[in-house]
């Protein structure tokens, strides 16, 4: 039986650990296709709950990853022992597009 | 993998049959080196790299955190799907 920090959870991870410059570049990627990004994060990730704690609202107003960076970092203070995720929201679409996790706790 | 990702794009289902029942190590190691390989080509389209061209490349870096890659790579990495069209009748010329 594998821990909670050992499973896999979203997209990208079967590879190992993204790197801040690879978290960087897929987030100037989703901002480059005018999506709009979110930030969740969860103590207790399941694949039959899909709902994680947003932080704070929708990331509408801001268009540098250096931004998202910033916002990622603080929610990942706020909440050491959580499992922290970034969306991207397609506002023509009306879907959710984009979806990793960036911060693993521990 | 390069290559379907690069004609099909995002809104896509792949279905892999004899990709994952084919694998030497069996069904489970097959279906995760086909994850393997899928995450590792958006993750380096979604960086700008061009995925004709750089696919090989970028599925050889994969195979070294993925033994089950590596192992793929070695039954199907030659493999290319460069065929002449099935109906090639004039009609349709």
């Amino acid at each position: 039986m594998t821990t909670a920090s050992e499973r896999r959870y979203e997209t990208f991870s079967y590879l190992p650990p993204l790197t801040g410059d690879q978290i960087v570049k897929q987030v100037d990627h989703i901002l480059g296709h005018g999506l709009i990004l979110a930030i969740e994060h969860t103590t207790r990730p399941d694949p039959r709950d899909a709902f994680w704690s947003m932080w704070k609202l929708p990331l509408f107003e801001v268009r540098t990853s250096q931004e998202v960076m910033a916002e990622i970092q603080e929610c990942v203070d706020a909440h050491p022992d959580s499992f922290v995720k970034l969306n991207g929201y397609d506002p023509r679409r009306q879907g959710q597009v984009a979806s990793f996790v960036v911060h693993r706790p521990g | 993998m390069p290559d379907l990702v690069d004609i099909f794009g995002d809104d896509t289902v792949l279905q892999f049959g004899g990709g994952t029942l084919g694998h030497p190590w069996g069904n489970a190691a097959g279906a995760s080196a086909n994850r393997v390989a899928l995450e590792a080509v958006v993750l380096a389209r979604n960086e700008g790299r061009q995925l004709a061209t750089e696919g090989p490349e970028i599925l050889r870096r994969a195979a070294k955190g993925s033994p089950e890659l590596g192992a793929a790579l070695e039954v199907w990495g030659k493999v290319a799907f460069d065929f002449e069209a099935v109906d090639s009748s004039a009609a349709w010329r």
